[in-house]
Order: C-alpha cells, then sequence, then structure tokens
C-alpha cells in the first residue's frame, strides 16, 4: 500500500474564492492534476482536513506534499502543516508572479491574460518540483522555496 | 467598509476534485458578484477553516448560506464549527437531482449546462437571500412599496 503512495505527490491548492490569485492556484493545481502529471500527483479538498476524518488528515502524512497558496495568508501550507504534516514544498502565486515579471491577475471568475500566463508558470513550477520530490524523501524541504513554518 | 448588517455571508465549498465543487463556487459568484450583489458577502471557506478573524466575523454577524458540492458538507460544517449560523445548507447534487438536463462537466471549465446549473440553484437561492436581507431600496423607501 505504501509503495503506491510512494508514486504520488499530493498537491493543496488554496480555494481562495475571493482572489484572482486563489483562482490562479486552483487552476493550476487543475493543469497539473490532469495534464502535467495526471500519474504522479493526488490532490484533496483542503477543507477536508477539518471536515474529513483521519483519512484524509493522514494525507500529507502518506504523501509528499506540496501547497498552492494565491496570497500570503497562505492557508493551504498551513493548513496541511497544522492538520497533516509539513509540506515538502509551499508556493505562492504572487511570487511566481512577480518572479516571473507577470502582471497581475485579474478576474477571480475569469481570468485575464496576466491570470492565464500566471496559470502556466505556476503549473509549470510545480511539475518540476513533483519531479524533483519524486527522487527525494517525502518530507525533505526544496530548496529555493518557501517551506511552510519558516 | 463593509456593512454586514444587512448581509448574508455565501460560502462555497471549495471542491476541487468534482465538478459539482465548481457550481458550488460558480453559484457563489452568481449570487454575489450579479444577482444580489449587496446584500451577500462571499467567504473563502480556507479562510474560515484557517481561522482568520474577517472570515469568522463575517459568519458570526451574518446568517449564512453554504452551497456544498458533496455529501461531506465541509461548507456547512465550517459554518456552524466556526460559530455561524447555517440560514440554508444547500447541496448541488439536489439541486442536480431535480435538474437532470443540466449535467456539469469540467472542473476547471464547466460546461454551458454546468453554468447554468449554477445560475438555477443561485436563483432558487435570492429567495433566502432576500428574505434575511431584505434589499436597501425596500428598507429604506419603507411605505413607497407594495
Amino acid at each position: 500500500m505504501a509503495d503506491v503512495f510512494k508514486s504520488k505527490v499530493g498537491i493543496v491548492s488554496c480555494s481562495g474564492e475571493e482572489l484572482s490569485e486563489g483562482t490562479v492556484s486552483r487552476l493550476a493545481t487543475l493543469r497539473v492534476l490532469h495534464e502535467l502529471r495526471p500519474h504522479e500527483t493526488v490532490t484533496l479538498c483542503l477543507p477536508l482536513f477539518l471536515a474529513g476524518g483521519e483519512s484524509e488528515r493522514a494525507f500529507a502524512r502518506v504523501h509528499p506534499t506540496i501547497t498552492v497558496d494565491g496570497c500570503d495568508l497562505r492557508c493551504a501550507a498551513r493548513a496541511t502543516a497544522m492538520y497533516s504534516a509539513e509540506p515538502a514544498a509551499s508556493i505562492v502565486v504572487n511570487d511566481v508572479v512577480a518572479k516571473r515579471g507577470l502582471g497581475k491577475p485579474e478576474g477571480r471568475r475569469r481570468l485575464n491574460e496576466a491570470g492565464r500566463q500566471a496559470v502556466d508558470a505556476t503549473a509549470t513550477h510545480v511539475a518540476a518540483l513533483v519531479d524533483e520530490l519524486l527522487d527525494r524523501t517525502p518530507g525533505t524541504a526544496t530548496s529555493g522555496n518557501r517551506v511552510s513554518g519558516k | 467598509m463593509n456593512d454586514l448588517r444587512r448581509k448574508v455571508a455565501i460560502v462555497p465549498c471549495s471542491g476541487i476534485g468534482k465538478p459539482y465543487g465548481t457550481v458550488s463556487r460558480e453559484a457563489g459568484y452568481d449570487l454575489c458578484e450579479d444577482l444580489r450583489p449587496d446584500t451577500t458577502e462571499l467567504v473563502a471557506l480556507s479562510r474560515l477553516v484557517m481561522g482568520d478573524e474577517t472570515a469568522r466575523q463575517t459568519v458570526a454577524e451574518c446568517p449564512a448560506i453554504a452551497i456544498d458540492g458533496c455529501k461531506l458538507m465541509c461548507a456547512a460544517k465550517m459554518v456552524k464549527q466556526s460559530g455561524g449560523t447555517v440560514a440554508q445548507e444547500v447541496a448541488v447534487l439536489d439541486v442536480y437531482r431535480r435538474h437532470k438536463n443540466l449535467k456539469p462537466v469540467g472542473i476547471a471549465e464547466l460546461n454551458e449546462a454546468g453554468l447554468q446549473l449554477a445560475r438555477v440553484l443561485a436563483e432558487e437561492v435570492t429567495g433566502k437571500i432576500d428574505e434575511l436581507a431584505p434589499p436597501a431600496t425596500r428598507v429604506e423607501q419603507g411605505g413607497h412599496h407594495g
């Protein structure tokens, strides 16, 4: 059973309905799950850490986890650390946008062009982290990325 | 400043795994951006989960409508756990059962039927919102209506 999980990386996205960056984080996560790394990744709705049971909370103890947050509140990273285990890497969309010199994502319902570019950039970054993590021990922090709790 | 006295908190589930979660989110946007922008406040469930003070204050002061995409009912549970009052629990699946022609497909991007299902759900909820937070014009104009 554990061997099956070893080949998967968990991605937990902020839900962020209030912000355009939340939509970016959600769509980037789905891009990785469905298109970029469909066989290597799984996800969990963030509120399930509280509303769900022990099996949901065991999620990040079994999977190395990447959290994708829309803003500096970093709900996904904090929730994962609080209710499950420290994420192996955590990304904030604003950091990706700043690093790539992209425009500000706008339109929490329908993203503008800058938002769509941010989805591409964030998804690519997450996919690279997935590749990196699968060669590492689960829970190992990835250099160059924010790590929850630090 | 947001005046919460006449607002209803809209709390969609944050479902990311199935189209029903996306329908709940879309219905939340329908309500807060299109149908009842003046009397609703969208609350991100993740902020509530994490105990964010503003989110908790909103559900503490406003009656909430929880819109859930699956039977786990995360949104309704979290509003209650945060000390809020759920005025109405809406399950997307229940609405879909009544509108089987509107099968939602797609998570990142809903199909047209999914968007219509969200709109139908949102329109069904507006009656409860108007009951909980009467539109300002109706209150302020007092005897001028009806």
